[in-house]
Protein backbone atom coordinates (compact mmCIF):
# COMPACT_ATOMS: atom_id res chain seq x y z
CA UNK A 1 0.00 0.00 0.00
CA UNK A 2 1.65 3.26 -0.63
CA UNK A 3 1.96 5.91 2.29
CA UNK A 4 -0.73 8.34 0.96
CA UNK A 5 -3.56 5.51 1.43
CA UNK A 6 -1.78 4.59 4.74
CA UNK A 7 -2.13 7.75 6.15
CA UNK A 8 -6.05 8.08 4.83
CA UNK A 9 -6.56 4.48 6.55
CA UNK A 10 -5.06 5.91 9.56
CA UNK A 11 -6.89 8.94 9.73
CA UNK A 12 -10.52 7.30 9.50
CA UNK A 13 -9.46 4.51 11.90
CA UNK A 14 -8.51 7.11 14.15
CA UNK A 15 -12.01 9.03 13.48
CA UNK A 16 -14.20 5.72 13.72
CA UNK A 17 -12.30 4.78 17.10
CA UNK A 18 -14.43 8.24 18.56
CA UNK A 19 -17.37 7.60 16.76
CA UNK A 20 -19.11 4.50 14.47
CA UNK A 21 -21.83 5.30 12.41
CA UNK A 22 -24.46 2.30 11.67
CA UNK A 23 -24.85 0.88 8.13
CA UNK A 24 -26.82 3.39 5.74
CA UNK A 25 -27.41 3.76 1.70
CA UNK A 26 -29.24 5.86 0.14
CA UNK A 27 -32.80 6.05 0.69
CA UNK A 28 -33.12 6.06 4.47
CA UNK A 29 -33.98 8.87 6.40
CA UNK A 30 -31.42 9.47 8.66
CA UNK A 31 -30.96 12.07 11.55
CA UNK A 32 -27.47 13.25 11.35
CA UNK A 33 -26.40 15.03 14.92
CA UNK A 34 -23.70 17.94 13.79
CA UNK A 35 -21.66 19.86 16.27
CA UNK A 36 -22.23 23.49 15.83
CA UNK A 37 -20.00 26.20 17.24
CA UNK A 38 -21.83 29.66 18.88
CA UNK A 39 -19.21 31.80 19.96
CA UNK A 40 -17.44 29.54 22.55
CA UNK A 41 -20.33 27.35 23.50
CA UNK A 42 -20.71 24.32 21.50
CA UNK A 43 -23.79 22.39 20.53
CA UNK A 44 -25.31 19.15 18.56
CA UNK A 45 -27.68 20.10 15.67
CA UNK A 46 -29.74 17.64 14.35
CA UNK A 47 -30.35 17.80 10.73
CA UNK A 48 -33.30 15.11 9.44
CA UNK A 49 -33.90 13.96 6.00
CA UNK A 50 -33.62 11.40 3.44
CA UNK A 51 -29.92 10.19 2.04
CA UNK A 52 -30.16 10.85 -1.80
CA UNK A 53 -26.79 9.86 -2.28
CA UNK A 54 -23.11 8.38 -0.76
CA UNK A 55 -20.04 9.42 -2.98
CA UNK A 56 -16.60 9.30 -2.88
CA UNK A 57 -13.69 7.07 -1.19
CA UNK A 58 -11.83 6.22 1.73
CA UNK A 59 -11.52 9.33 3.63
CA UNK A 60 -12.87 11.18 0.84
CA UNK A 61 -16.51 9.80 0.86
CA UNK A 62 -19.25 11.76 1.73
CA UNK A 63 -23.07 11.53 2.03
CA UNK A 64 -25.57 13.70 1.20
CA UNK A 65 -29.35 14.49 2.95
CA UNK A 66 -32.42 16.46 1.82
CA UNK A 67 -35.43 17.33 3.35
CA UNK A 68 -38.21 19.96 2.92
CA UNK A 69 -37.75 22.99 5.25
CA UNK A 70 -40.75 25.51 5.13
CA UNK A 71 -42.15 24.04 1.77
CA UNK A 72 -38.26 24.93 0.40
CA UNK A 73 -35.61 21.84 -0.41
CA UNK A 74 -32.21 22.11 1.67
CA UNK A 75 -29.33 19.25 1.04
CA UNK A 76 -26.28 19.06 3.10
CA UNK A 77 -23.46 17.37 2.37
CA UNK A 78 -21.82 15.66 5.03
CA UNK A 79 -18.24 14.10 5.08
CA UNK A 80 -18.41 10.31 6.38
CA UNK A 81 -15.13 11.15 8.59
CA UNK A 82 -15.97 14.46 9.63
CA UNK A 83 -15.36 14.68 13.51
CA UNK A 84 -18.22 17.59 12.93
CA UNK A 85 -20.64 14.52 12.46
CA UNK A 86 -21.38 13.43 15.76
CA UNK A 87 -23.89 10.88 15.71
CA UNK A 88 -26.20 9.43 12.61
CA UNK A 89 -29.34 7.50 13.89
CA UNK A 90 -31.11 5.41 10.72
CA UNK A 91 -34.52 6.36 11.11
CA UNK A 92 -36.19 4.65 8.96
CA UNK A 93 -34.70 2.24 5.76
CA UNK A 94 -36.31 3.02 2.43
CA UNK A 95 -36.57 0.94 -0.22
CA UNK A 96 -35.10 2.40 -3.58
CA UNK A 97 -33.42 0.69 -6.99
CA UNK A 98 -31.17 3.45 -7.46
CA UNK A 99 -28.00 5.01 -5.86
CA UNK A 100 -28.31 8.23 -6.22
CA UNK A 101 -31.79 9.33 -5.92
CA UNK A 102 -31.16 12.68 -7.68
CA UNK A 103 -34.56 12.73 -9.11
CA UNK A 104 -35.84 13.19 -5.48
CA UNK A 105 -35.26 17.15 -6.15
CA UNK A 106 -37.79 17.35 -9.01
CA UNK A 107 -40.67 15.51 -6.94
CA UNK A 108 -42.77 17.11 -4.37
CA UNK A 109 -45.71 15.32 -1.92
CA UNK A 110 -46.95 12.32 -2.74
CA UNK A 111 -44.33 11.37 -5.63
CA UNK A 112 -41.21 12.14 -2.86
CA UNK A 113 -42.68 9.11 -0.98
CA UNK A 114 -40.05 6.24 -0.41
CA UNK A 115 -41.53 3.08 0.20
CA UNK A 116 -40.24 1.80 4.03
CA UNK A 117 -37.35 -1.83 3.51
CA UNK A 118 -39.02 -4.59 5.60
CA UNK A 119 -36.83 -7.33 4.08
CA UNK A 120 -34.72 -9.27 6.28
CA UNK A 121 -31.25 -7.18 5.42
CA UNK A 122 -33.19 -3.75 6.81
CA UNK A 123 -34.33 -6.35 10.12
CA UNK A 124 -30.67 -7.17 10.41
CA UNK A 125 -29.09 -3.57 9.73
CA UNK A 126 -31.96 -2.47 12.34
CA UNK A 127 -30.76 -5.08 15.08
CA UNK A 128 -26.93 -4.19 14.41
CA UNK A 129 -27.67 -0.45 14.65
CA UNK A 130 -29.55 -0.66 18.13
CA UNK A 131 -26.69 -3.21 19.33
CA UNK A 132 -24.29 -0.49 18.82
CA UNK A 133 -26.44 2.44 20.07
CA UNK A 134 -26.97 0.58 23.06
CA UNK A 135 -23.27 -0.67 23.20
CA UNK A 136 -21.96 3.39 22.63
CA UNK A 137 -25.16 4.04 25.09
CA UNK A 138 -23.52 1.89 27.81
CA UNK A 139 -19.88 2.98 27.52
CA UNK A 140 -20.92 6.44 27.88
CA UNK A 141 -23.03 6.05 31.32
CA UNK A 142 -19.24 3.98 32.28
CA UNK A 143 -17.48 7.16 31.74
CA UNK A 144 -19.73 9.04 33.39
CA UNK A 145 -19.68 6.50 36.49
CA UNK A 146 -15.96 6.83 36.07
CA UNK A 147 -15.46 10.23 36.44
CA UNK A 148 -18.30 10.73 39.12
CA UNK A 149 -15.83 8.34 41.37
CA UNK A 150 -12.92 10.30 40.69
CA UNK A 151 -14.13 13.69 41.22
CA UNK A 152 -15.50 11.79 44.74
CA UNK A 153 -11.50 10.20 45.31
CA UNK A 154 -10.73 13.78 44.55
CA UNK A 155 -12.46 15.35 47.00
CA UNK A 156 -11.96 12.23 49.37
CA UNK B 1 20.43 30.15 10.44
CA UNK B 2 19.55 26.19 10.81
CA UNK B 3 20.15 23.69 7.90
CA UNK B 4 16.61 22.66 5.37
CA UNK B 5 16.25 19.38 4.22
CA UNK B 6 15.56 17.61 0.98
CA UNK B 7 12.12 15.34 0.93
CA UNK B 8 10.64 13.69 -1.33
CA UNK B 9 7.00 14.94 -2.49
CA UNK B 10 4.29 11.54 -1.95
CA UNK B 11 1.26 13.52 -2.49
CA UNK B 12 -1.50 15.04 -1.17
CA UNK B 13 -4.63 14.11 1.49
CA UNK B 14 -6.30 15.72 3.87
CA UNK B 15 -6.27 15.17 7.72
CA UNK B 16 -8.90 16.29 10.22
CA UNK B 17 -7.30 18.98 13.65
CA UNK B 18 -8.76 18.46 16.82
CA UNK B 19 -11.21 21.29 15.92
CA UNK B 20 -12.67 18.96 13.58
CA UNK B 21 -11.49 21.13 10.61
CA UNK B 22 -10.68 19.61 7.43
CA UNK B 23 -6.61 20.25 6.69
CA UNK B 24 -5.50 19.86 2.85
CA UNK B 25 -2.22 18.80 3.72
CA UNK B 26 0.98 17.38 0.96
CA UNK B 27 2.67 14.05 2.51
CA UNK B 28 6.91 14.90 1.78
CA UNK B 29 9.46 11.64 2.70
CA UNK B 30 12.87 12.62 4.42
CA UNK B 31 14.35 9.24 3.54
CA UNK B 32 17.95 9.08 4.93
CA UNK B 33 19.13 12.67 4.38
CA UNK B 34 22.38 13.15 5.84
CA UNK B 35 25.05 15.67 5.80
CA UNK B 36 27.74 14.97 3.00
CA UNK B 37 29.63 17.72 3.16
CA UNK B 38 30.34 21.29 5.00
CA UNK B 39 30.98 24.60 3.47
CA UNK B 40 33.58 26.59 6.17
CA UNK B 41 33.88 30.02 5.81
CA UNK B 42 37.92 29.22 6.38
CA UNK B 43 38.08 27.38 3.29
CA UNK B 44 34.83 27.97 1.13
CA UNK B 45 34.21 31.70 2.25
CA UNK B 46 30.72 30.86 3.41
CA UNK B 47 29.34 28.44 5.60
CA UNK B 48 26.84 25.85 4.46
CA UNK B 49 26.17 22.15 4.89
CA UNK B 50 25.86 19.93 2.06
CA UNK B 51 22.73 17.22 2.12
CA UNK B 52 22.07 14.27 0.40
CA UNK B 53 18.97 11.68 0.47
CA UNK B 54 18.13 8.62 -0.72
CA UNK B 55 19.80 5.64 -2.22
CA UNK B 56 21.80 5.45 -5.44
CA UNK B 57 23.36 2.65 -7.09
CA UNK B 58 27.07 2.43 -6.49
CA UNK B 59 27.39 1.34 -10.28
CA UNK B 60 25.61 4.40 -11.10
CA UNK B 61 27.81 6.87 -9.32
CA UNK B 62 30.22 8.58 -11.19
CA UNK B 63 33.98 7.46 -10.28
CA UNK B 64 34.87 11.13 -8.70
CA UNK B 65 31.52 11.50 -6.80
CA UNK B 66 32.41 7.85 -5.22
CA UNK B 67 35.29 8.94 -4.00
CA UNK B 68 34.15 11.77 -2.47
CA UNK B 69 30.97 9.49 -0.50
CA UNK B 70 33.46 7.36 0.42
CA UNK B 71 36.06 10.16 1.49
CA UNK B 72 33.20 10.89 4.46
CA UNK B 73 31.64 6.88 5.00
CA UNK B 74 28.57 8.02 3.54
CA UNK B 75 26.35 5.81 0.84
CA UNK B 76 25.95 7.42 -2.22
CA UNK B 77 22.74 9.70 -2.53
CA UNK B 78 19.75 10.14 -5.61
CA UNK B 79 20.11 13.95 -4.91
CA UNK B 80 22.38 16.56 -3.06
CA UNK B 81 21.33 19.96 -2.26
CA UNK B 82 23.05 22.84 -0.08
CA UNK B 83 21.78 25.10 2.70
CA UNK B 84 23.47 27.83 4.14
CA UNK B 85 23.55 27.56 8.01
CA UNK B 86 25.34 30.19 10.69
CA UNK B 87 28.68 28.52 11.81
CA UNK B 88 27.15 27.83 15.25
CA UNK B 89 24.50 25.54 13.36
CA UNK B 90 27.20 23.31 11.55
CA UNK B 91 26.10 19.92 11.74
CA UNK B 92 28.59 17.06 11.65
CA UNK B 93 29.35 15.08 8.14
CA UNK B 94 27.19 11.69 8.25
CA UNK B 95 24.69 13.30 10.94
CA UNK B 96 21.20 11.88 9.36
CA UNK B 97 18.42 14.42 9.68
CA UNK B 98 14.76 13.40 11.52
CA UNK B 99 11.66 14.48 10.29
CA UNK B 100 11.23 16.06 14.04
CA UNK B 101 13.59 19.03 12.41
CA UNK B 102 10.40 20.62 12.18
CA UNK B 103 8.13 21.32 15.10
CA UNK B 104 4.04 21.37 14.28
CA UNK B 105 3.05 25.00 13.67
CA UNK B 106 6.10 26.41 12.69
CA UNK B 107 6.35 27.65 9.17
CA UNK B 108 8.56 26.71 6.12
CA UNK B 109 9.44 28.01 2.84
CA UNK B 110 9.17 25.00 0.12
CA UNK B 111 11.37 24.71 -3.04
CA UNK B 112 10.51 22.87 -5.80
CA UNK B 113 10.59 22.55 -9.80
CA UNK B 114 7.19 23.34 -11.03
CA UNK B 115 4.88 20.51 -13.12
CA UNK B 116 5.84 21.45 -16.42
CA UNK B 117 2.82 22.67 -19.35
CA UNK B 118 5.02 23.24 -22.09
CA UNK B 119 4.28 25.49 -24.67
CA UNK B 120 0.83 27.21 -23.22
CA UNK B 121 -1.14 30.38 -24.42
CA UNK B 122 -1.78 33.76 -23.09
CA UNK B 123 -4.85 32.58 -21.29
CA UNK B 124 -3.10 29.72 -19.50
CA UNK B 125 0.51 31.15 -19.10
CA UNK B 126 -0.72 35.01 -17.86
CA UNK B 127 -3.98 34.29 -17.28
CA UNK B 128 -5.18 37.45 -19.95
CA UNK B 129 -8.97 37.31 -21.01
CA UNK B 130 -9.12 35.86 -24.80
CA UNK B 131 -11.73 37.36 -27.02
CA UNK B 132 -15.33 36.77 -27.04
CA UNK B 133 -16.78 33.06 -27.83
CA UNK B 134 -19.75 34.50 -30.22
CA UNK B 135 -20.73 37.47 -32.32
CA UNK B 136 -18.68 37.50 -35.16
CA UNK B 137 -15.59 36.51 -33.56
CA UNK B 138 -13.27 34.84 -36.29
CA UNK B 139 -10.08 32.67 -34.75
CA UNK B 140 -9.20 34.94 -32.02
CA UNK B 141 -11.15 33.47 -29.25
CA UNK B 142 -7.65 32.72 -27.15
CA UNK B 143 -5.65 35.04 -28.65
CA UNK B 144 -3.65 37.80 -26.62
CA UNK B 145 -4.70 40.95 -28.97
CA UNK B 146 -2.48 43.87 -29.53
CA UNK B 147 0.86 43.63 -28.35
CA UNK B 148 1.82 47.29 -28.62
CA UNK B 149 1.68 50.78 -30.30
CA UNK B 150 2.30 52.34 -34.22
CA UNK B 151 5.31 52.92 -36.17
CA UNK B 152 6.40 55.06 -32.85
CA UNK B 153 8.02 52.73 -31.27
CA UNK B 154 7.59 50.70 -33.67
CA UNK B 155 8.75 47.94 -31.67
CA UNK B 156 7.42 45.28 -28.98
CA UNK B 157 9.04 45.89 -25.42
CA UNK B 158 10.78 43.21 -23.82
CA UNK B 159 9.05 41.19 -21.39
CA UNK B 160 5.90 41.72 -23.24
CA UNK B 161 3.68 38.81 -22.03
CA UNK B 162 3.14 36.22 -24.62
CA UNK B 163 2.60 32.39 -25.25
CA UNK B 164 5.47 30.67 -24.73
CA UNK B 165 6.82 27.72 -22.53
CA UNK B 166 5.52 27.25 -19.28
CA UNK B 167 6.51 25.27 -15.63
CA UNK B 168 9.55 23.49 -15.30
CA UNK B 169 10.95 26.27 -13.08
CA UNK B 170 12.12 26.44 -9.54
CA UNK B 171 9.56 28.13 -7.50
CA UNK B 172 9.40 28.59 -3.72
CA UNK B 173 5.96 28.68 -1.40
CA UNK B 174 6.56 31.27 1.43
CA UNK B 175 4.71 30.28 4.96
CA UNK B 176 3.46 26.96 4.77
CA UNK B 177 2.38 25.60 7.78
CA UNK B 178 3.67 21.81 9.16
CA UNK B 179 0.68 20.22 10.57
CA UNK B 180 2.25 16.85 11.96
CA UNK B 181 5.60 14.86 11.76
CA UNK B 182 6.46 10.89 11.49
CA UNK B 183 9.72 10.10 12.26
CA UNK B 184 9.60 6.81 12.27
CA UNK B 185 8.67 7.06 8.55
CA UNK B 186 10.08 10.38 7.98
CA UNK B 187 7.14 12.15 6.95
CA UNK B 188 6.72 15.64 7.12
CA UNK B 189 2.73 17.28 6.53
CA UNK B 190 2.62 20.28 5.09
CA UNK B 191 -0.43 22.64 4.65
CA UNK B 192 -1.64 23.19 1.42
CA UNK B 193 0.15 22.85 -2.08
CA UNK B 194 3.53 22.25 -2.85
CA UNK B 195 5.04 22.98 -5.99
CA UNK B 196 6.44 19.97 -7.93
CA UNK B 197 5.00 16.52 -9.18
CA UNK B 198 4.25 13.38 -7.12
CA UNK B 199 8.46 12.13 -6.83
CA UNK B 200 10.15 15.20 -6.83
CA UNK B 201 12.55 16.69 -4.41
CA UNK B 202 11.61 19.14 -2.42
CA UNK B 203 13.86 21.73 -0.05
CA UNK B 204 12.04 22.29 2.74
CA UNK B 205 14.04 25.27 4.84
CA UNK B 206 12.75 27.78 8.15
CA UNK B 207 10.29 30.42 7.03
CA UNK B 208 12.73 34.05 6.14
CA UNK B 209 9.63 35.46 6.89
CA UNK B 210 8.53 33.92 9.94
CA UNK B 211 10.60 33.59 13.41
CA UNK B 212 11.79 30.11 14.46
CA UNK B 213 9.86 28.89 17.59
CA UNK B 214 11.88 28.55 20.58
CA UNK B 215 11.54 24.41 20.96
CA UNK B 216 12.86 23.63 16.92
CA UNK B 217 15.82 21.20 17.86
CA UNK B 218 19.31 23.43 16.73
CA UNK B 219 21.38 22.58 14.74
CA UNK B 220 19.06 20.18 13.79
CA UNK B 221 17.53 16.90 14.74
CA UNK B 222 19.76 14.18 14.60
CA UNK B 223 19.31 10.40 14.75
CA UNK B 224 20.73 9.52 18.00
CA UNK B 225 21.28 5.42 17.33
CA UNK B 226 21.61 5.87 13.60
CA UNK B 227 23.79 2.43 11.62
CA UNK B 228 27.44 2.57 12.26
CA UNK B 229 28.28 4.77 9.18
CA UNK B 230 27.42 7.69 10.59
CA UNK B 231 29.68 7.15 14.07
CA UNK B 232 32.47 5.89 11.17
CA UNK B 233 31.89 9.07 9.97
CA UNK B 234 32.10 11.43 12.86
CA UNK B 235 34.99 9.56 14.25
CA UNK B 236 36.87 10.56 10.66
CA UNK B 237 35.50 14.04 10.25
CA UNK B 238 38.29 15.37 13.04
CA UNK B 239 40.61 13.19 10.99
CA UNK B 240 39.98 14.60 7.59
CA UNK B 241 39.82 18.39 9.33
CA UNK B 242 43.09 17.71 10.00
CA UNK B 243 44.25 16.57 6.90
CA UNK B 244 43.31 19.64 5.53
Amino acid sequence: MDMIRQIEAEECARIEEKRKFPTFSPGDTLRVQVRVTEGKRTRLQAFEGVCIARSGGGINENFTVRKISYGEGVERVFPIYSPMVEEVEVVRRGKVRRAKLYYMRDRRGKSARIAEATNARARKLNDEARAIASEARAAKAAEKQAQAASAENAEG
Amino acid sequence: MRSGVIAQKLGMTRVYNDAGEHVPVTVLRMENCQVVAQRTADRNGYSAVQLGVGFRKVKNVAKAQRGQFAQVSVEPKAKLCEFRVSEDNMIDIGAEITAEHFVPGQMVDVSGVTIGKGFAGVMKRHNFGGGRATHGNSVSHRAHGSTGQCQDPGKVFKNKKMAGHMGQTRVTTQNLQIVSTDVDRGLILVRGAVPGSKGAWIEVRDAVKSTLPDNAPKPAAIRSNSNGSATEAEAEAPATEGAE
